[in-house]
């Protein structure tokens, strides 16, 4: 054996099959993200359900060059990434930030807002499945409140509210901003498009339903990503220099204890914190409309 | 061209003679001045790098994973706490091969807070799996700096150059700057074999089983059982070039000497200087300079060693409860050839607590008299 790396690092893409769970958001939003940006990109993930799901070496199902990080090193080696493309004359390729909520909410915080001050050329993408689910399910910051998970156990739930991270990137002024999720694929893919020709740091925030996390039925993934839309809970907008917002779907509001009652993560959730989590959305929301009215581009 | 300069701006000039095309880094003393030179150079367009600004070292050495993966040329500076930060991310790179050269200008690791100097930083790091380097003069480190980017792109593995923070850093010295086409010939554009490249898609340190993972490892460590000579072969062809040489092991009056200390960094100038004065007064003193820790230098050591002469070795570093971290790799380079010879420790220096031409007087006096311990540490300069 030679001391060169030559087989370490030439994971074949064999497209063998992903190692997701049944139900798995972050492989559907994964495919049709890529879809949307075609060959000429670089993933750069961390540690997290994506990255391992991706394929066991020397297996890979990326069709594009993948970079795996530490956990918290993603906006970093992202930026690395983009300085290393301009510097061999290979501007034209889309730097792919691919990370979970751990990574973007908690561990990759400071290294995220630091690519955002400096509106790094990258797009961000956060898959959020609101709990550290490769690790078992732990609560993040991204945890709702009343939620269940191994860290939030049913006689202590989670108490916190979840953090707000896309109002925390749009106060870094950054270009582009969107949520979208994948029971609305033609609002995500013109979000991907939308973003793919911005220049500067782009934030995708997507819901990711996990089936094993939220104990969910796998079927339900879709439906429950629907209801998290309907309920207003996960409303779809997009966001322009952190200022002008445009809502890209009109939901119908259903009660959010339609989208609760799919998920066996609230099952223990009281009345009052139910109660608490529908006004809050609905507080939101109506903040967000009066944004929606008062920018320049709802029209669109 | 010779000129004036500081320990910090030889590296500057280093790097911008490497023609380094991405730079990271985050403010840190007594390193701060080499980013401030190399903001400079980018600035003025005398250095056609991107430098990033990063907001911690854990963000500058994950900023050089990536733009190392793209294939490019990457360097960064730092010293103790943010050496420590950048912890994590050593191991990452070293594991996925990437060349990436930084300096580390040694600094004593906090708490209490300090900003001295000490090599307790960089030692720390000797299991992350990078070249280390340690110089004692300006014009050292440039041409130190000059070579590593040919080692480690030789060899796959990151390197670090490290020099005593302000006692270095910040001392002015007379130093040769090699034209800018000198250089070109001796360091040539990176060559990546492996890269992040849309045209040859790849997966870059994916999810590793059992069955592989061990692989990974001993092809790093035969990597590092070939550096030497490749270490050896690029300073002969430097030598070559420019006319300057750099042996792993340096010796001054070792070969008859009845006490040798080894030493490192700029302890060695003033050990030099004692050794010059002991040597007057007729008594047989010598040093051994090691200009590495990885690859440890063992067989050179060896080499240099003078049969019957007493050993010490000045640290100035500790780990605490065991001792100065160059008096084990002695010890463990000298058993593993079947030398079975006293290593007497002396720590010094600590904090940047000078280490003076009497203390190493002290430690010769000791080594010599018999009054020295091989059995515990030598604490010298320590007030009780």
């Amino acid at each position: 054996m030679n001391d060169r790396p030559d087989y370490e690092f030439c994971a074949s893409h064999d497209l063998y099959g992903h190692t997701a769970c049944p139900g798995c958001g972050e492989k559907i939003l994964f495919r049709h993200v890529l879809d949307v940006l075609g060959p000429e990109t670089i993933v750069v993930a961390p540690a997290g359900c994506g990255a391992v799901t991706d394929g066991v070496f020397p297996h890979s199902l990326s069709p594009v060059p993948y970079l795996h990080v530490p956990f918290g090193a993603t906006p970093s080696a992202a930026a690395g990434v983009r300085a290393g493309l301009e510097k061999s004359g290979r501007s034209h390729v889309t730097v792919l930030a691919w990370a979970g909520d751990g990574a973007t909410f908690d561990i990759g915080m400071g290294a995220l807002s630091a690519i955002a001050e400096r509106n790094e050329n990258v797009l961000y993408v956060c898959y959020d499945n609101e709990a550290y689910m490769n690790t078992g399910m732990q609560r993040s910051s991204a945890t709702p409140t009343g939620s269940w998970t191994t860290t939030t156990p049913a006689s202590r739930l989670k108490e916190e509210p979840k953090k707000d991270i896309d109002a925390i990137m749009a106060a870094h002024r950054i270009p582009y901003l969107a949520t979208a999720s994948p029971a609305f694929l033609d609002d995500l893919k013109a979000k991907v498009k939308r973003a793919r020709e911005i220049k500067g740091l782009r934030f995708l925030h997507l819901y990711s339903p996990c089936p094993p996390g939220w104990k969910s039925d796998p079927s339900d993934s879709i439906a429950i990503a629907r209801m998290a839309v309907e309920s207003n809970v996960f409303p779809l907008y997009e966001l322009y220099d952190g200022r002008r917002l445009r809502i890209t779907y009109r939901s119908a509001s259903v009660p959010v204890a339609e989208y609760l009652k799919l998920q066996g993560r609230f099952r223990f959730i009281s009345d009052e914190d139910a109660e608490k989590m529908q006004s809050e959305v609905e507080k939101n929301y109506a903040e967000l409309m009066s944004r929606h009215e008062k920018s320049e581009i709802s029209k669109i | 061209m010779k000129k004036v300069l500081s320990g910090n701006e030889a590296v500057s000039q280093a790097v911008r003679l490497a023609r380094v095309q991405v730079i990271s880094a985050y403010p840190i003393t007594p390193q701060t001045t080499i980013s401030e030179k190399l903001s400079e150079l980018c600035g003025s367009g005398e250095l056609d790098a991107r430098f990033v600004k990063v907001e911690s070292e854990h963000s500058a050495m994950a900023t050089l994973v990536g733009a190392a993966s793209t294939g490019v040329r990457t360097f960064t500076a730092t010293s103790a706490q943010g050496l420590a930060l950048m912890h994590e991310i050593l191991f990452w790179a070293s594991g996925a091969r990437l060349p990436i050269v930084m300096v580390d200008v040694n600094r004593a690791m906090a708490a209490p807070w300090t900003i001295w100097c000490d090599q307790t930083d960089s030692v720390a790091q000797r299991d992350t799996g990078w070249l280390q380097f340690y110089c004692w003069s300006n014009q050292e480190i440039l041409d130190t700096v000059v070579c590593s980017f040919r080692i480690a792109e030789q060899l796959l593995i990151p390197t670090m150059v490290c020099f005593d923070g302000f006692f270095i850093s910040h001392t002015n010295e007379p130093v040769d700057i090699p034209e800018q086409k000198q250089v070109d010939r001796f360091l040539p554009p990176r060559k990546a074999e492996y890269l992040l490249d849309t045209k040859a898609p790849r997966t870059f340190s994916g999810g590793t089983m059992p069955n592989m993972f061990m692989e990974f490892r001993y092809k790093l460590h035969a990597a590092f059982e070939r550096a030497q000579s490749v270490i050896d072969d690029i300073y002969k062809q430097f030598h070559k070039s420019f006319d300057r040489q750099y042996l792993p092991v340096e010796a001054y009056h070792a070969k008859d000497a009845e006490a040798v200390l080894i030493v490192t960094g700029s302890a060695a100038s003033t050990a030099l200087h004692t050794v010059n004065k002991l040597r007057e007064q007729g008594r047989k003193a010598g040093i051994l300079r090691l200009r590495q820790l990885r690859p440890f230098p063992a067989e050179s050591l060896i080499d240099h060693l003078p049969a019957e002469a007493v050993i010490g070795v000045l640290d100035r570093n500790l780990s605490p409860g065991t001792g100065g971290v160059f008096s084990q790799e002695v010890r463990a380079a000298l058993l593993r050839k079947g030398v079975h010879r006293p290593v007497h420790e002396f720590v010094a220096g600590l904090g940047g607590r000078d280490i003076t031409a009497d203390n190493i007087e002290k430690m010769f006096d000791a080594l010599e008299n018999g009054r020295a311990e091989s059995s515990k540490i030598n604490w010298v300069g320590l007030n009780r």
